[in-house]
């Protein structure tokens, strides 16, 4: 029960702030929003045992990513919020048409597929799934390659990105 | 206790993917549709945990750990490429950056 | 599951209210008036006296009242927004800016679980038998409490840096600005200076690692942090104050450049808030120097059911369990409060640092300094 009212609160809380950084016409306030809406996800994060995963997802996009964003929004500092172009109304409904037709689409697809008796596992877990010690565990074992991409991506990123913002070489 | 249907973590994560499609579509301001991608992005992680519980397999949480640092790069490289489209033509809409298109 | 609630929610207020918002308040008055007033050689706030209080009317009370009229004084305030500033954002900044600094406190332990049988002291380590371990003294035992801290003290940007955007100044914006340059920066080699006392306790639980700082090295020393990392313990203290925005690395407020940089259009109880949601992350800062380097609960040579000296089974001096536990809070706080100490008499004794140094240091002298000290330590952990 506990656990249907939590699931509601951070779901809504989820769907509504991603949908307040598209309405938004202020992009630092899409920036806020979206932070808030990756606190939501960590909740259901949490709620699915994936408590590492939770707080990786506070501290890398909450905490660096959307950090950046806000760096790059104060640095270029564009307080006018004109620079939308107003769009014909005729796109916005064909757009949000099709995405809730895409929408309906995927959500009869997976009740045709689920219904109502597959309940997410709960018996069949180890007390660890989940925290730290597993995933690190598995990390320098079976997926240590793409661990040391991610790595190689990682620096390949931080020189790209000098590359890129220096003004001249 | 029987927990909450995987479908119910699945429609979720499909109605924020879809958010993020719809916003990457209309919005025109350069890194407001980053941002709707970064949702995207959350949407398919949120699929590989719920998929993670539901089988029982750490493999979908080292999924999402690739996919937060791909965004990770991703949000370095292009705030760079903003922060440079910025300087040369003073706006931030994508509209406006056509030089390619003749 | 009614209980569990009731004791979460009276662990959070037992924290908050009793412990990391007195010290904050406190310290505004003992550290920021008194303590710097006696390193200027000069006397500091010595007037405020309680003269409603009958009896009281005439003690001195070497100014401790002072901060009661400064909370006075900030309630009865104008609240000013400046024009053009973002009215709403305005208003959410101050909570922006208390909310991590109070939530961090969530994984701090005050004491090892309670232990409600009979407890065996097992090389170095407290042992429950006939009997379960309750968390009483932590608000939540987290199994990844470190990487909490960090995930936390990453949101905390936020607030300075919308606080500068919001109030739609030149100095304010720049002081937004600073403040998150500084704090992406020294993240970095915050949580890289930590990460060789990670690899020594192999876990990243609080609790345990303090558990683990009771072994004794060659049956004398302590296994403190400081002792085993004493590099990262300077490193993590310099990238922690600089993290707090605190004198001498108080680029996003320099006075002298700025007014008072982010929250320069800032007054009444919002300025209150920031100045105290500041205040709670250095109470908090020497909370975590504690735990991680300088044993947290523990007292040396004191175990669940007494002092030993050496590895031995029974206790020399045997105490009981209400004692060792008073003992072993009263030694976290003055951890804490020696950590806080140090905080102002560097914060007071150091000039300011220029903008470009703030960065050299974080970036060419920290975070080189941090690697080498991760790498030594994985190669001597690796042989050991």
């Amino acid at each position: 029960m506990a656990e249907t009212i939590f699931f509601i609160v951070f779901a809504l809380g989820a769907l509504g702030f991603s949908a307040a950084v598209l309405i938004a016409k202020n992009p630092i306030n899409s920036a806020v929003m979206l932070v808030c809406s990756f606190f939501c996800l960590a909740g259901i994060y949490v709620m699915l045992s994936a408590t590492f995963m939770a707080v990786i997802q506070i501290l890398v996009y909450a905490g660096a990513i959307m950090v950046l964003f806000i760096f790059v929004l104060m640095l270029l500092n564009i307080r006018d919020d004109e620079i939308e172009a107003p769009r014909l109304s005729i796109h916005q409904g064909i757009a949000i048409l099709a995405g809730t037709g895409i929408f309906f689409t995927i959500a009869l697809s997976i009740a045709a597929w689920s219904g109502s008796s597959s309940r997410v596992a709960h018996d069949t877990m180890s007390d660890t799934f989940g925290t730290v010690e597993p995933i690190g565990d598995q990390l320098i074992t079976s997926y240590v390659l793409p661990f040391e991409m991610a790595a190689i991506l990682l620096l390949v990123g931080i020189v790209g990105a000098v590359v890129v913002a220096k003004k001249r070489f | 206790m029987f927990g909450i249907p995987i479908g119910w973590y699945l429609t979720l994560s499909a109605a924020l993917f879809v958010l993020g499609a719809i916003g990457l579509v209309l919005r025109r301001n350069a890194i407001v549709m980053f941002m709707c991608i970064e949702i995207m992005l959350n949407a398919v992680n949120l699929t590989f945990i719920a998929f993670a519980r539901y089988h029982n397999d750490l493999g979908g949480h080292l999924f999402v750990f690739m996919v937060i640092a791909v965004a990770a790069a991703e949000a370095g490289i292009g705030l760079a490429l903003i922060v440079n489209v910025y300087r040369h033509r003073r706006s931030l809409n994508v509209d406006d950056i056509n030089l390619m298109q003749g | 599951m009614l209980t569990d609630i009731l004791l979460i929610l009276l662990k959070i207020v037992a924290v908050v209210l009793l412990f990391a918002m007195p010290i904050g308040s406190l310290m505004t008055l003992l550290g920021d008036r008194k303590q710097s007033s006696m390193i200027q050689n000069r006397v500091g706030p010595n007037r405020a006296r309680l003269s409603i209080i009958p009896g009281l009317g005439r003690l001195p009370l070497v100014g401790i009242p002072h901060f009661l009229a400064d909370g006075l004084k900030m309630i009865f305030k104008e609240d000013a927004i400046p024009d053009g500033a973002d009215r709403t954002w305005h208003n959410i900044v101050p909570a922006m800016a208390l909310f991590p600094a109070i939530v961090m406190w969530a994984v701090i332990p005050f004491h090892d679980h309670y232990c409600t049988g009979e407890i065996v002291v097992q090389n170095y380590r407290d042992i429950c038998v006939e009997g379960q371990t309750r968390n009483f003294f932590s608000i939540a035992n987290l199994d990844a409490g470190l990487l909490y801290v960090f995930a936390i003290s990453g949101v905390s940007v936020y607030g300075a840096a919308i606080a500068g955007w919001a109030s739609n100044a030149k100095y304010s914006l720049i002081g937004g600005l600073r403040s998150s340059a500084q704090m992406i920066s020294y993240e970095v080699s915050m949580a890289l200076s930590v990460a060789g006392a990670i690899l020594i306790y192999g876990t990243l639980n609080l609790n345990e690692m303090v558990v683990q700082q009771g072994h004794l090295i060659g049956g004398w020393l302590p296994m403190w942090g400081i002792v085993v990392q004493p590099l990262a313990f300077f490193i993590f203290l310099g990238a922690m104050m600089a993290e707090t925005k605190r004198a001498p690395f108080d680029m996003p407020e320099g006075e002298s450049e700025i007014v008072a940089g982010y929250f320069t259009e800032f007054s009444s109880m919002k300025f209150a808030v920031i100045q105290l949601s500041e205040y709670v992350a250095t109470v908090f800062v020497g909370a975590l120097i504690a735990t991680i380097f300088l044993g947290g609960w523990q007292v040396p040579y004191l175990y669940g059911d007494g002092f030993h000296f050496g590895n031995t089974p029974t206790a020399a001096l045997e105490l009981p369990y209400w004692a060792v536990i008073a003992l072993r809070i009263g030694a976290f706080s003055f951890k804490t409060i020696f950590i806080l100490w140090l905080q102002f008499m560097l914060r007071w004794t150091l000039p300011r640092f220029r903008y470009d140094q703030v960065m050299n240091l974080g970036w060419k002298i920290f975070l080189p300094l941090s690697l080498a000290n991760l790498v030594i330590t994985a190669f001597v952990v690796a042989i050991l």
